[in-house]
């Protein structure tokens, strides 16, 4: 029988941490960009736009991102499309975050005061100036604490990547779990390791909340 | 052009009520434990000993920077190690509980927090004790304030309970895993359960929002 050490274990599980941090950030920008989309048009004055945004945002939030997992893992197949586990769970979790950052920018949106919208549009500045010049740049200033608060959400959630078989750490916490027969220990420096990626996160949001109130 | 079946997926319908079952049911104990359990803590980081604060700051923080799933496992396959065996059921009950303890910590503390400060004022002058204050004067306005956030908390480990089909808790989404693996209908199976669990988490807002001022904090 082979025996790994704590620094094997350790390092195994530092490598897998890459791929986390990897998927983390391709779905942290993919559905940034993607919720900027959205955000546009749930303001823009188009028919529908703002209920069909709605709905998205209500179907990601109201069903569990590992049912999400599982549609886009076979609905890809159905579509005769290749089912990586990396694909899948990035174009899952980039369509997540986009749900969720939509939501989170809108209320930042509606933080701005009604009069900034009148006072642009009395300028005769249209959507896309109001938007670019008035009231984005103020909404960004709210935007940052809560946006880096939902980072450390995206990077739990890529844990559930492990499900349909793609290896980061959780998975990589499985394996050594299997092999040493030790989940206690493999569980902890797992754990461990998500704290020491979110828990600075989630600390500057804090300050960056903090010193926004103050 | 891609054909679905959704007929052979819903003929399995008893497995999908067990599912559902149970997951209701993980839910109910999780909710009401896991706001006990917040409040406690909430009550704790406000009013208890420098050493307890630590203790539940540390809980709160650890739990809210890992993913849910990494707990369960820990309950689940860690702890026997410990001497500490659960059932599939307990051990996802506790982990569900422990995740919502945590957060429901931090939204009832921040409505406490809020109390207008006369309020306690006039508690003190009517000679209340301080439990008298805490329970009659400071948390039901607190949770009336707080409720819909606590709410989405709520859906929120609702919907987490999921992975607890990794662990092979017999709820709504290990119904759509044996479901597909039985019919090879994987792509059915998850559309129905996600359906299933939207319109779950819908009636649960719905049916908090309802029960909230009626029974937990009286709003007048």
């Amino acid at each position: 029988m082979v025996q790994f050490s704590l620094w094997d274990i350790f390092t195994f599980l530092l490598g897998a941490l890459r791929w986390t941090a990897a998927l983390s950030l391709i779905a942290f920008i993919g559905g940034g960009l993607v919720g900027l989309g959205l955000l546009m048009l749930r303001f823009a004055k188009l028919r529908g736009a703002a209920t069909a945004v709605a709905w998205y945002v209500q179907i990601f939030q109201g069903t569990p991102l590992l049912m999400q997992l599982f549609l886009v893992y076979f609905g890809l197949a159905l579509l005769g499309m290749d089912t990586s586990p990396l694909v899948a769970a990035a174009i899952c979790l980039t369509l997540y975050a986009s749900a969720y950052l939509t939501e989170i920018w809108r209320g930042c949106v509606n933080a701005i005061p009604k009069g900034q919208w009148e006072a642009s549009t009395s300028l005769a500045l249209n959507f896309t100036q109001q938007m670019r010049h008035v009231i984005l740049p103020q909404a960004l200033h709210v935007a940052i604490a809560p946006t880096v608060g939902f980072l450390v959400q995206i990077i739990k959630g890529t844990a559930l990547a492990s499900v349909i078989g793609f290896v980061e750490l959780t998975k990589a916490g499985q394996m050594i779990s299997n092999a040493t027969y030790q989940p206690f220990l493999a569980y902890i420096f797992v754990g461990l390791l998500y704290f020491a990626l979110c828990y600075p996160l989630s600390w500057w949001s804090q300050r960056l909340e903090n010193r926004r109130l103050a | 052009m891609i054909e679905f079946n959704f007929g052979t997926v819903l003929a399995q319908w008893p497995m999908l009520l067990r599912g559902l079952g149970l997951t209701v049911t993980l839910t109910a104990f999780s909710a009401l434990l896991g706001t006990l359990a917040g409040t406690a803590c909430a009550w704790a980081r406000l009013h208890g000993g420098p050493m307890l604060k630590r203790v539940v700051g540390a809980y709160v923080e650890l739990v809210r920077n890992t993913p849910f799933i990494i707990q369960l496992f820990f309950i689940f396959f860690g702890l026997p190690s410990l001497g500490l065996r659960l059932s599939v059921e307990m051990a996802s009950v506790l982990a569900m509980v422990l995740n919502l303890g945590a957060y429901a910590c931090e939204i009832v503390r921040a409505g406490l927090q809020t109390t207008p400060r006369g309020q306690l004022e006039a508690a003190m002058s009517l000679a209340l004790t301080p439990w008298q204050t805490f329970s009659r004067v400071v948390l039901p306005p607190a949770l009336a304030r707080i409720w819909p956030a606590l709410v989405s908390q709520i859906i929120i480990v609702m919907l987490g309970s999921a992975v607890c089909g990794q662990i092979s808790a017999e709820e709504l989404s290990q119904a759509a895993n044996l479901i597909s693996s039985r019919t090879f209908r994987s792509f059915e199976s998850y559309i129905i359960v996600t359906g299933i669990y939207l319109l779950l988490a819908i009636a649960l807002r719905q049916l908090l929002y309802w029960v909230g001022p009626r029974f937990i904090f009286s709003s007048r």
